[in-house]
């Protein structure tokens, strides 16, 4: 079913193994994706995506002012806390400034920011329609250009010896197949959608997660590249979270399943206790820290209580909230003890101090004397109806993957390189992100890397 | 009538699309979803009109099946589209008509019209001389007051749209709405062309559909200036080939010819996923209609002075005749909804 012989194997039909599979065609070498996923749902984690961050030094058709390599340097410095690889950041960031030529070559289109995410207008160019849209057009151009592309293609097998591919076993449906590529880019993506995996670091707390994206994302490739030698990069325990709605479905919930009320109202664990400060920070600069407090409350879970004086101020929901007349009623309807939310609303309503409420600043609406206090936007709840919103953590990605070098090879445990092997994205974002995040970032790790790795896997496969 | 299962599954994707918003720069059904936060009966059937069907949110949708969301907005537009149709329908008992026009029916009524036109059809007497085989009096009085029975019907039904989409600032009477609705702009989908199918873009529907509109307005403007020839002037037809009613008339018959082709060649090569089929018998039989009228239409004209003309004059007019007398019960009545939807999009915009 899979032709051979073939150059180059890219292993993952996301963005990164879509960047990597094109450029390493308009090398002139021979190309096969092999998607795990059926076509429906192609394209991993890109397809939930919207936005990619790119440096340039004067305004663009898209962007505005500048956006220096400097600045986005230090900004991923900022957000992982120094847990990167400077060298191959700056080659992402640098790199990050050809990302929409190259985007809208292959035929796809660039917007403006979409309304409502105004503060990215001077670091993120969007994909019309989001990144679903941006991968039809890769898959359009990678059809044109005569790359083959294999759906439900699993990889079951990595024959590794001396740092170099050598064979690569396929399952697609029910018919086993074997290939042997003169090179390979693995982009396979992390591994947040293998529930055993999550459960080995998480235990049984893993069974209550959401996975926001796909879930073909089980880290089968990530997991045999490991077990045959190569070195990891970034936290094997860490993963990025938010908290999102807790009645989401258990994968690809994507961006509808956010909530944007938590700094409007408070949030209650199970027993009816506040455990964090809601108003620390804009909301944007704090979901992701979410994610964990609530999956480290009981039975990760948590809710968050608003009343009427907070309808319309933020995103609407795509499940609606659960409302009730009064705070008891709405402790019925979430399954929570009335008194104990009684006893929490009204400890939160009577620490209240008088302010001049505005969502758009960090106002002076604090409460005094509660553990833990609440520092801006602190209003009584006190006006029906009073809405609940059910919150779980919602994985977005691992941060474990594969080391490499500027070129996008493969480093095995001895330290060298691999002969044939190469990493694009998810798979070896964390030696640049190895913790937290910054809005499209992952796009442009996975496209400047997407390209290194096809490049360099092409070149080599027809030098 | 909108059924309340259409209701609501528009109402649950509206509601994650706007949870959503990746799809905001591609039309304005997006637009002024945002402006909501709730979707009424009145919202929905507005957006439903305001949306092209031309499928680049669903292709580009994260949510589309087999998502478990089940997101797909032309086809839900579509079968709310439907909806509106009968809701607006005047008169109302007429409304079951939107579901069981077919191409058969349509034929149907229009050999009726050709009977009943042949019984008052008198031989001819000179070449090319239409009126003496139906005189003009009786073509005017026929057609005028079918004419002014859709001026009633297709403004009640403008009325009724208008009323159920929510006030109308007198500011969405402006350039942009009527440009909008004249250039079919949305239709561009934010770039030069109209989607097909994923990754597929051309601009034929466009044209395809220019084609239709504008020849069907020069015929109308052709028998304009003629009424205007022979009650004003006293100039009486047949006129001449390169006269002001036979160029207009033979230029609008030829987009009447290539439009309804062309949408019709389009339709069999659309991904099946964007439609919904109660359209079907609505879409078809309106364009075969159309393209029955500009081929009896030309062939009459071709053949005025031979024997065959009060024949041919009989079978073009009954086609006109069922075609018009189906106006507001059939595809003809999108342009109005439609119209009326970009005047309150350009009243919201405006806002």
């Amino acid at each position: 079913m899979i032709a051979p012989p073939v150059d180059v194997a890219v292993l993952g039909g996301g963005n990164a193994g879509l960047c990597a599979a094109l450029a390493a065609r308009q090398r002139g070498a021979t190309v096969v994706v092999l998607e795990g996923a059926p076509k429906e749902f192609r394209g991993g984690n890109s397809r939930h995506t919207r936005n990619l961050r790119s440096m340039h030094d004067a305004p663009t058709d898209l962007l505005v002012d500048a956006y220096t390599e400097d600045e986005f340097v230090t900004d991923l410095m900022r957000v992982t806390g120094g847990h990167t690889d400077e060298a191959l950041a700056r080659r992402v960031v640098r790199e990050s400034a050809s990302c929409p030529a190259w985007i809208r070559s292959f035929g796809a289109r660039l917007q403006p920011p979409l309304k409502g995410t105004l503060h990215l207008d001077r670091t993120n160019v969007f994909f019309l329609g989001g990144g679903k849209a941006l991968m039809n057009s890769y898959y359009g151009a990678a059809e044109r250009m005569g790359i083959a592309v294999h759906y439900n293609a699993q990889v079951t097998a990595l024959d590794v010896a001396d740092g170099g591919i050598r064979s690569i076993s396929i399952r697609q449906h029910d018919r086993v197949s074997r290939i042997s590529p003169k090179t390979v880019v693995l982009a396979a993506g992390g591994f947040e959608s293998n529930l055993e995996w999550l459960k080995e670091i998480w235990g049984d707390a893993a069974n209550n997660f959401i996975i926001r994206g796909t879930p073909y994302n089980t880290g089968a490739v990530l997991r045999l590249m490991l077990d045959a030698g190569a070195q990891p990069a970034g936290d094997a325990s860490q993963f990025h979270a938010v908290a999102i709605d807790a009645r989401a479905p258990k994968f690809d919930g994507g961006i509808v399943t956010r909530l944007d009320c938590v700094s409007l109202g408070i949030v209650v664990n199970r027993h009816g206790d506040r455990f964090y400060d809601e108003g620390e920070d804009f909301w944007p600069k704090r979901y992701a820290i979410w994610g964990r407090l609530v999956a480290q409350q009981p039975d990760q879970i948590a809710y968050s209580i608003i009343d009427a004086k907070s309808a319309g101020l933020f995103m609407p929901s795509v499940f609606p909230p659960k409302a009730a007349p009064t705070i008891a009623g709405l402790a019925r309807q979430l399954e929570l003890s009335p008194e104990a939310l009684e006893r929490t609303v009204a400890a939160f309503n009577h620490a209240v101090q008088p302010g001049s409420f505005d969502h758009g600043v960090l106002d002076d609406c604090r409460t005094a004397g509660l553990v833990p206090e609440k520092t801006h936007w602190a209003r009584p709840i006190d006006t029906p109806p009073f809405w609940g919103y059910p919150l779980r953590p919602g994985i977005t990605f691992t941060y474990l993957g594969l080391k490499v070098d500027e070129r996008a090879r493969v480093l095995m445990r001895n330290g060298e390189p691999s002969t044939n092997i190469y990493a694009a994205g998810e798979i070896m974002a964390g030696n640049i992100l190895g913790q937290g995040y910054v809005a499209g970032v992952g796009m442009t790790i996975g496209t400047v890397f997407g390209r290194i790795a096809g490049a360099e896997a092409g070149a080599r496969a027809v030098a | 009538m909108l059924s309340p299962e259409t209701l609501a599954q528009g109402q649950h994707v509206m509601t994650v699309c706007n949870a959503c918003r990746y799809c905001e720069a591609y039309c304005p059904v997006f637009q002024a979803m945002e402006n909501r936060t709730s979707f009424a009966k009145g919202d929905i059937l507005y957006l439903a009109n305001l949306c092209h069907n031309c499928g680049e949110c669903l292709y580009a949708c994260q949510y589309a099946p087999p998502h478990e969301f089940g997101i797909n907005v032309p086809r839900v537009l579509a079968e709310a589209r439907l909806g509106s149709y009968e809701e607006y329908c005047w008169p109302a008992f007429m409304s079951g008509m939107f579901r069981r026009s077919g191409v058969g029916s349509s034929i149907a009524l229009a050999v009726v019209s050709m009977l009943v036109l042949r019984l008052i059809a008198r031989p001819a007497t000179a070449a090319g001389d239409f009126y003496a085989v139906i005189p003009h009096d009786v073509m005017v009085g026929i057609f005028g007051s079918v004419g002014l029975f859709l001026v009633v019907a297709l403004a009640i039904g403008f009325r009724r749209a208008t009323r159920s989409f929510g006030p109308i600032a007198a500011s969405g009477f402006s350039r942009t709405a009527v440009r909008d609705v004249l250039t079919l702009r949305h239709l561009h989908s934010s770039g030069p062309d109209c989607t097909s199918d994923v990754e597929v873009r051309t601009p034929w529907r466009r044209y395809f559909h220019h084609c239709t509109f504008y020849g069907f307005a020069l015929c109308f403007a052709s028998t304009t200036v003629a009424a205007v020839y022979h009650v004003v002037f006293g100039w009486r037809a047949p006129y001449a080939y390169a006269s002001a009613p036979v160029l207009l008339g033979t230029a609008g018959g030829l987009g009447l010819l290539i439009g309804p082709l062309g949408l019709l060649a389009l339709r069999r090569r659309r991904d099946p996923a964007l439609s919904d089929p109660a359209h079907a018998g609505l879409d078809v039989s309106f364009i075969v209609m159309l393209l029955m009228t500009s081929v009896t239409g030309l062939l009459l004209l071709a053949l005025r002075d031979g024997r065959t003309m009060p024949l041919l004059l009989v079978v073009h007019l009954g086609f006109v005749l069922s075609l018009f007398l189906m106006l507001p019960y059939g595809k003809f009545v999108h342009g109005i909804y439609r119209a009326a939807a970009l005047l309150k999009f350009s009243s919201e915009a405006n806002r």
